[in-house]
């Protein structure tokens, strides 16, 4: 297939492809951040759906859209703005123009531009004819028209060929930007392998839709986006689901344990469940089960048999599992409990993003509960958050919670894959030999590491270990049960002081010039929208610092100090407040919070205008 | 009889658990812990049936564990020398589903009551009878909540009186083995606390059985509910009520001034008739493994026909897949390399930089 070659080059470039949420839009964002990939560029992704399946057709809380940003060089979110928008209805413009900037492009379908197509979502005009558009660059495609014209001596169905216009599309904007279509070729043919002629037509749409650009001309391509320079290694496409399930999956093989999931079906976070059901060759077993609470206790009842035991979850999810989080923090037995969180409360905003089960996380069960916390910063960021967070659970006999949201895990990103030959192992240690300190030859299942302070670990089919464990107080030396007042505040205080010492890493902080007077602190997958805000406002002289949490408990040593070199702190977090109050109750400082509560990632814009606001409010002063 | 084969080569329960050629004595299963049970709790019966009949079983001692959930029964765990995991209300089933499938290698029992297994706990209970995961459920029914002081519980009859229905309770309760057997559960038994040798031969057959047995205990509570099963434990009552049932034995029972027979009732139904007006060949013979699990239902709801009629024995016993089993079989024996570990992190779209 020949290229046409577009003069010069951008750096980077934003599309979106929306339409009704049976169009095949996510597919299509998907292939194309393949492709985009593969081409070397550097990406980010943000999939928008509604939580209905089939969301009544034509209507704007039908549509569903994939935006992907990819660019020359190292990117941190999927953009703010597109500079390309695909329309693939009325219904599909109406909801997305208010993200697009004068001047930008839109290509639309205008066969689905109907008079019933309009009214539906109250358009009284065709917008794409009425000049409304003219501050942007309209190209208007008969898509459906020219797909059904190009498959008609396949024999299939109108139905049939109209599914495939989401390949037209794609071939269009893939010629646009000179993306190679091979591999979404090879995906199609192994996709639809036992039908052929289904494989055929959506090869021949997307063909068809890349022809299109390169004979009509009515349509510029665009400037090209070069590939990015990144550090050297093997990469592949993931997005923060599937990298969390490899993480999972490399935990039980460093540490030799089995993984167990126990799992019951929510949004966001059932493609950990489906991620991990694909690795059974690896040894990892995954039970799909009753509800939230079977999930937990599978995975701690396997736990207890000496396995990694896992359940993946959203913020509902958590609600209902906090009780077995308890059991495990009492028998202190190893457990990760992944919380792709949504917006809330309740069911909330299944497909949406927020970060509101910090305090949760941290705070929500009965009793002195303290669980180590962690958040992924990014997608790829995930697999090794899944690593640390087993390493942890292992290394101290406790329940982890990861907390991931719906962006970072149905985000997706270049990832530099791992040698898993240079991956270090996580030692266990299991109790072979009792340890009573009477000489009595028994097993006190709570003698501690005097370092880590994790109990001595003897799992079921050790020979004269035979111990009991529950969620009853126990006695700090035997193990048996003990209401003891002076053994409980020991107790409380052990389990405390052990996840008060989990080692995590010093927080680094991004301060170029030294001079900055405002810190911005973020946690989770706020990473990319701050690093980009904040690079943004650099470029205009604004000094500004950051730092960016992935431990949320224990938090880093260093924390007080570097919160204590800044005259202000801001915490932008998408709740409306959660780690801000957390680090005023620590730090005694008065820290600020941007909150942003709207199911949607920051915008860098939203993060770099705060900034300037700031600095120009503090010249004034 | 008709044998419900599915082809599967019978495999016992305690298959892959390590035995052992030392001999074990009660003593060997009796932790250190002081038994703190009321007095005359038929909890203390049980834990010493089932501490004299596990040495029976042959089995390595740190091959079995006892999960529980939150009850007065919940505490048994504490009193056997095993592994021992005392969890939360209602989820030791689930605890122990997932023991079971990381290990087959444990003999796995689940000590729950009725409010644990029936009320809390009744959605992992049905689940896990579905599943037929290779686990002993033995549900200890005192048809009262003990450890919280006498409200009534999912067992406990119409009209109670308790602290929490002083009007008496307006609850229908379950039938836990009609309830089971509802669930598909493979292995269904009821025994009497006091009757040490039919408990013993339950347990027996449900240790033995791949899968999930669930056996219901009648277990007096003396202090909130005694004398609730009075009836069943005095040789001259228990004559009219007691049925026990035997594989190919004809179903009668009675004293012999007045003797009773189960005999066919309508289609898959079974009722009582005076054994004097029942040809022989009309009582029907019990089949534990009988091809319909209709047939088992009917004997656990034979009191809808005579009140005071009690079965006691092993109502169901037939073979199917267990979940373990076949969870274990779909992932590969192999431990992970990291040869295979490092293509599934490289997928099929990798590319190299630089």
């Amino acid at each position: 297939m020949t290229t046409t070659k577009p003069e010069g080059h951008t750096s980077r470039v934003v599309i979106r492809f929306a339409g009704d949420s049976g169009d095949g839009m996510q597919l299509v964002g998907d292939r194309f951040s393949a492709q985009s990939a593969a081409f070397g560029n550097d990406l980010a992704t943000l999939p928008n759906f509604p939580a209905e399946i089939r969301a009544p057709q034509g209507t704007v809380p039908g549509v569903s859209s994939f935006q992907i940003h990819f660019a020359d060089y190292d990117i941190l979110t999927p953009g703010d703005r597109p500079d390309v928008l695909v329309a693939m209805n009325p219904a599909a413009l109406m909801a997305n123009l208010g993200d697009v900037e004068k001047g930008s492009t839109i290509v639309a379908n205008s066969d689905e531009f109907t008079t019933r197509n309009l009214a539906k979502v109250g358009y009284d005009d065709n917008p794409l004819t009425d000049g409304s558009l003219e501050s942007y660059v309209v190209h208007s495609v008969a898509m459906t028209t020219i797909t059904r014209a190009a498959l008609a001596d396949t024999g299939l169905s109108k139905k049939d060929a109209d599914r495939c216009r989401n390949l037209f599309a794609l071939g269009l904007l893939s010629w646009m930007y000179s993306r190679p279509i091979e591999s979404t070729e090879k995906f199609l043919r192994s996709k639809f392998a036992s039908k052929p002629d289904i494989a055929d037509a959506n090869v021949l749409a997307l063909h068809t839709g890349w022809n299109y650009g390169e004979t009509t001309e009515s349509i510029a391509a665009e400037l090209a986006v070069g590939p990015a320079t990144l550090p050297t290694g093997q990469y592949r496409q993931v997005n923060g689901n599937a990298a969390l399930a490899y993480g999972l999956a490399t935990a039980g093989y460093l540490s030799q344990r089995s993984v167990v999931l126990g799992a019951y079906p929510i949004t966001p976070a059932s493609d950990i469940l489906h991620n991990l059901s694909l690795l059974k060759d690896l040894g990892v077993v995954t039970l799909q089960v009753e509800d939230e609470i079977a999930g937990v206790c599978t995975a701690l009842g396997a736990s207890y048999g000496g396995a990694l035991g896992v359940t993946a979850t959203s913020g509902p999810g958590m609600a209902l599992k906090a009780e077995a989080i308890g059991l495990g923090v009492m028998t202190e037995l190893p457990l990760v409990v992944v919380d792709v969180q949504r917006g809330g409360p309740s069911t909330g905003l299944p497909t949406k993003t927020e970060q509101a089960d910090l305090l949760m996380a941290i705070h929500g069960r009965n009793g002195e509960s303290p669980v180590p916390v962690l958040a992924p910063s990014s997608p790829a960021d995930c697999f090794d958050i899944a690593i640390e967070a087993a390493t942890i659970a292992l290394r101290y006999r406790t329940p982890v919670i990861i907390l991931s949201d719906g962006a970072v895990a149905n985000g997706s990103e270049p990832w530099r894959v791992p040698s898993v030959a240079d991956l270090p192992s996580i030692e266990v240690n299991l109790a072979a030999a009792p340890n009573a300190l009477d000489g009595s030859g028994k097993h006190w299942p709570y003698v501690r590491d005097p370092e880590t302070l994790a109990r001595d670990w003897a799992i079921p089919g050790t020979a004269g270990l035979e111990h009991r464990i529950g969620g009853l107080e126990k006695s700090a030396d035997t193990g048996e049960i003990s209401y003891d007042p002076t053994n409980h505040d020991t107790m409380v205080r052990l389990r405390q002081a052990k996840v008060d010492g989990v080692l995590v890493p010093d927080l680094e902080v991004d301060d170029p010039s030294g001079q900055a007077e405002i810190l911005i602190l973020g946690w989770g997958s706020t990473f990319g929208p701050i690093g980009a805000g904040v690079r943004r406002a650099r470029t205009q002289g604004v000094q500004v610092a950051r730092a960016h949490l992935r431990h949320l408990n224990p938090l880093p040593r260093n924390l007080d100090a570097i919160v204590g070199a800044y005259s202000h702190v801001v915490v932008a977090e998408m709740n409306l407040g959660q780690l801000a109050k957390i680090l005023r109750a620590r730090t005694l400082s008065s820290i600020e919070t941007l909150s942003k509560v709207t199911g949607q990632p920051f915008l860098a814009e939203e993060i770099e205008k705060y900034i300037i606001e700031f600095s120009a409010s503090q010249e004034q002063a | 009889m008709t044998a419900y084969d599915l082809g599967i080569p019978t495999v016992s329960g305690l298959d892959g658990v390590p035995t052992t050629d030392q001999p074990s004595t009660p003593a060997d299963f009796k932790s250190d812990q002081e038994v703190r049970w009321c007095p005359g709790c038929g909890d203390y019966v049980v834990l010493n049936t089932m501490q004299s009949f596990l040495p029976t079983l042959g089995l390595r001692r740190e091959n079995i564990v006892f999960v529980s959930g939150i009850g007065c029964s919940s505490r048994f765990p504490y009193y056997m020398d095993t592994y021992g995991f005392h969890s939360i209300h209602g989820r030791a089933t689930a605890i122990a589903t997932g023991l079971a499938v990381e290990r087959p290698d444990l003999s796995v029992w689940v000590i729950t009551g009725d409010g644990d297994s029936l009320s809390i706990g009744g959605n992992h209970l049905i689940h896990l009878l579905r599943r037929n995961v290779n686990v002993k459920v033995l549900l200890f029914n005192n048809r009262i909540y003990g450890l919280t002081k006498g409200q009534y519980s999912p067992t406990s009859e119409v009209g109670k009186r308790t602290k929490s229905s002083p009007a008496g309770s307006v609850d229908h309760p379950f039938n836990p083995l009609a309830l089971a057997l509802g669930a598909d559960a493979t292995f269904v038994g009821r025994a009497l606390d006091s009757d040490k040798a039919g408990l013993t031969e339950v347990l027996s057959a449900a240790a033995r059985h791949r899968g999930s047995a669930f056996v219901e205990i009648y277990q007096n509570c003396p202090i909130f509910n005694d004398g609730a099963f009075d009836a069943l434990k005095d040789k001259h009552a228990s004559a009219g009520r007691l049925l026990r049932l035997g594989a190919g034995q004809p179903m009668t029972f009675g004293a012999d001034e007045r003797k009773y027979a189960v005999v066919g009732d309508g289609p898959g139904g079974l009722t009582i008739a005076d054994a004097s007006n029942v040809a022989p060949d009309d009582v029907v013979v019990h089949q534990p493994d009988h091809e319909r699990a209709g047939y088992s239902y009917a004997l656990a709801r034979l009191d809808e026909t005579f009140p005071e009629v009690t079965p006691v024995g092993i109502f169901r016993d037939v073979v199917r897949p267990t979940y373990d089993d076949e969870v274990r079989a779909q992932i590969s024996g192999q431990a992970m390399s990291s040869e295979r570990l490092q293509d599934v992190l490289l997928g099929k779209d990798s590319w190299l930089v630089g």
